[in-house]
């Protein structure tokens, strides 16, 4: 005879108290184990539904930029609007114009009937030394669109630049480390940074934006522009010769020619549509995240006050185990089981009680774990949830959690005084 | 030898002081079957317990072939118990969930012995429980119930068996198998101290200690 094999046997002979307790043990196990698949298969959804969405978004981005290529070619181009008497050979090599128009040209295009336009720049451009920083920059005073009162008001491609504020080209901003928010001084007057672009590849990257009302104060050409850009203009069946044609009709001292808009549009276009694309995964990581951080709260919660029930409930069955052991332990200790014998026995018990439990409940709630899933996804496999480190942990857990429960009670049936139960008749 | 020396033991009912066993000496010499009797609550089973090294006396000393068991810490005293002592009890204690043989065996549990099963379908045969060996206590008799429990006692040839009133559910014809059996077990060179109320149990003992009690 030996210990183990009294316990098995008596674990046969109160079957009752032995599967209640496994069942709390098996519960606790089953809880933790199903929370922690849970949380795993929540997690492989997670990258599951966010590898879609991104090879989704890659698509998304692909036929916008497709579709605002065949857009901007129907579109034909852009025109920059110069006055008649600028030299060509200058403009090209300085890259700005060096004769001015009145700044009223441009409501005078606006408020005529020409069809083949659009979105009106008009722009003060120079370049110069930024004295402060000992830079060569081309200065660009806009004043965003002006809008054409013939036609239904357009969503503006360009935003204006508020007074008193910036933008900023690649160039620039990366070499002299300038950030958001920062306040520059560009000939004596302070401007805060609002905007910085992205690199370009032109000459974009070392032009400052500023307000086109300041921009002419500050160059001292009061009411005077030197170009004015018109964006998508809608002539693929005219050809530049017509829009030409209807421009200095209205504008008899300007000349027209056609302008990089196409590859300028075209960039904007792809940034924005990448931009959105990013925008609406963010939003999908981010409410996953959400949901993830809920059912943690959830489980930290919920977990650990079932693993407490449940190793209460041990306790009191362990305790009533011991009551109804009371004359078993009388006799083994005249038999000369020592009281530790006695602690360790019911300790064995609640061992094999807390193992079989944990068995019995990562069974039950990996599979409930698992049905919650599959209710999903098909994707996440019944390999990819199995946790061998959480089956440990589950394992080990409960063996120690139904120890614990236990110590109390087995600690007082070893101290049971054996001629106390004994001299009862 | 089995030697009470100026046995005392008392107890504490609220305020009042019992005293059970007041100056209680006793020398029973090898192979004798000692009874000792008492009426109820004279402090027999107290006096049994004391000598079964499960009851620290108040006062006085207790030899068991000259080892004072009360000397030895709990651990090595429950060895000792296990060598030396074997009990039988008036409601035989035996455990549910074991068969017949099982809990003779249980005797085993601490004091590992060789060939102890051999030795205990031995002892049962001899105690006309062959037929019985798998069944549940629940399944025997009253007489089967005490052969078991006395099987149990001796499995492990104890020097000193102690009953606490072993008769005292069974009739005549068993009662009489279990005290035959103690008068030769004694008369092997061992001791058997019997407590019990019953002058006729007694009167088949070697010798007879009368407890008078208070
Ligand atoms: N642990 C105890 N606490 C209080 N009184 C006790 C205790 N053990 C025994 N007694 C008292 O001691 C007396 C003797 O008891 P016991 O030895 O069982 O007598 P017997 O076995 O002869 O009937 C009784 O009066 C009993 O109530
Ligand atoms: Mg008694």
């Amino acid at each position: 005879m030996t210990f183990l094999k009294l316990i098995i046997k008596e674990i046969s002979y109160r079957k009752l108290n032995f599967w209640l307790s496994i069942l709390s043990a098996a519960v606790a196990a089953g809880c933790l184990i199903g929370a922690l698949t849970f949380l795993r298969a929540h997690k492989l959804r997670t990258e599951e539904i966010i590898d879609r969405k991104e090879i989704e978004t890659k698509k998304r981005v692909i036929k916008l930029e497709d579709d605002y290529r065949k857009i901007t070619k129907k579109m034909g181009f852009n025109v920059l609007i110069l006055p008649k008497d600028q030299n060509l050979n200058d403009f090209y090599a300085d890259d700005f114009a060096s004769k001015y128009m009145p700044e009223n040209y441009v409501h005078k295009l606006a408020n005529s009937k020409i069809v083949t336009i659009r979105h009106l720049l008009p722009s003060l451009q120079q370049k110069l030394k930024w004295p402060e920083k000992k830079r060569t920059i081309i200065l660009i005073g806009t004043r965003g669109e002006v809008p054409n009162v013939f036609k239904s008001p357009l969503k503006p491609l360009v935003q204006p630049v508020n007074p008193g504020e910036i933008v900023l080209g690649h160039e620039l901003h990366s070499s002299l480390n300038i950030s958001i928010g920062e306040v520059v001084t560009l000939l004596g007057k302070s401007f805060k940074v609002s905007k910085l672009h992205r690199e370009r590849g032109n000459k974009d990257d070392i032009t400052a934006w500023i307000n086109l009302k300041e921009a002419q104060i500050l160059l001292k050409k009061e009411n005077k522009i030197n170009a004015i850009l018109a964006l998508e203009c809608k002539c693929a069946w005219a050809g530049l010769a017509k829009v030409r044609d209807e421009i200095s009709e209205i504008l008899p001292d300007t000349q027209t020619l056609e302008s990089h808009g196409k590859a300028l549009a075209r960039a904007e276009a792809r940034d924005r549509a990448a931009k959105e694309a990013v925008a609406a995964l963010d939003a999908v990581k981010h409410h996953r995240a959400v949901m993830l951080a809920e059912q943690k709260d959830f489980v930290s919660t919920l977990v650990p006050a079932v693993i407490f029930v449940c190793a209460v409930w041990i306790g009191v069955l362990a305790f009533g185990n011991s009551r109804d052991r009371r004359y078993e332990i009388g006799v083994l200790r005249a038999l000369g089981v020592s009281s530790k014998n006695i602690f360790f026995l019911f300790l064995t018990k609640a061992a094999l009680i807390g193992f079989a439990g944990a068995v019995l409940g990562c069974c039950a709630g990996f599979f409930a774990g698992m049905l919650i899933v599959s209710d999903k996804s098909q994707t996440v496999s019944l390999f990819a949830l199995f946790q061998p480190n959480a089956l440990i942990l589950t394992l080990a857990g409960a063996t120690i959690l139904s120890v614990t429960a236990t110590w109390l009670p087995a600690l007082s049936a070893a101290r049971q005084d054996p001629a106390e139960i004994l001299r009862k008749e | 030898m089995l030697q009470l020396t100026n046995i005392k033991k008392s107890f504490r009912k609220k305020n009042d002081v019992v005293n059970v066993i007041d100056n209680f000496s006793l020398t029973v010499d090898e192979g004798k079957f000692i009874a000792v009797q008492g009426a109820s609550g004279s402090g027999k089973t107290t006096l049994l317990l004391m000598i079964g090294t499960l009851l620290t006396p108040d006062n006085g000393t207790v030899l068991i072939n000259g080892t004072d068991p009360y000397s030895l810490n709990p651990e090595v005293r429950a060895n000792f118990r296990a060598q030396n002592i074997g009990f039988v009890f008036q409601q035989f204690y035996l455990l549910p969930y074991l068969t017949v043989l099982e809990n003779v065996l249980t005797s085993n549990l601490v004091f590992k012995k060789a060939n102890a099963k051999e030795k205990a379908l031995k002892l049962l045969q001899h105690l006309n429980l062959e037929h019985r060996l798998t069944h549940l206590p629940s399944e025997l008799s009253v007489g089967e119930r005490q052969r078991t429990a006395l099987a149990r006692a001796v499995l492990n040839q104890p020097k000193l068996i102690l009953a606490d009133e072993p008769t005292g559910n069974l009739d005549a014809e068993n009662g009489a198998v279990i005290l035959d059996y103690f008068k030769k077990y004694a008369a092997k060179g061992n001791y058997v101290l019997m407590v019990t109320h019953s002058k006729h149990a007694a009167e088949t003992a070697d010798r007879i200690e009368v407890l008078d009690g208070k």
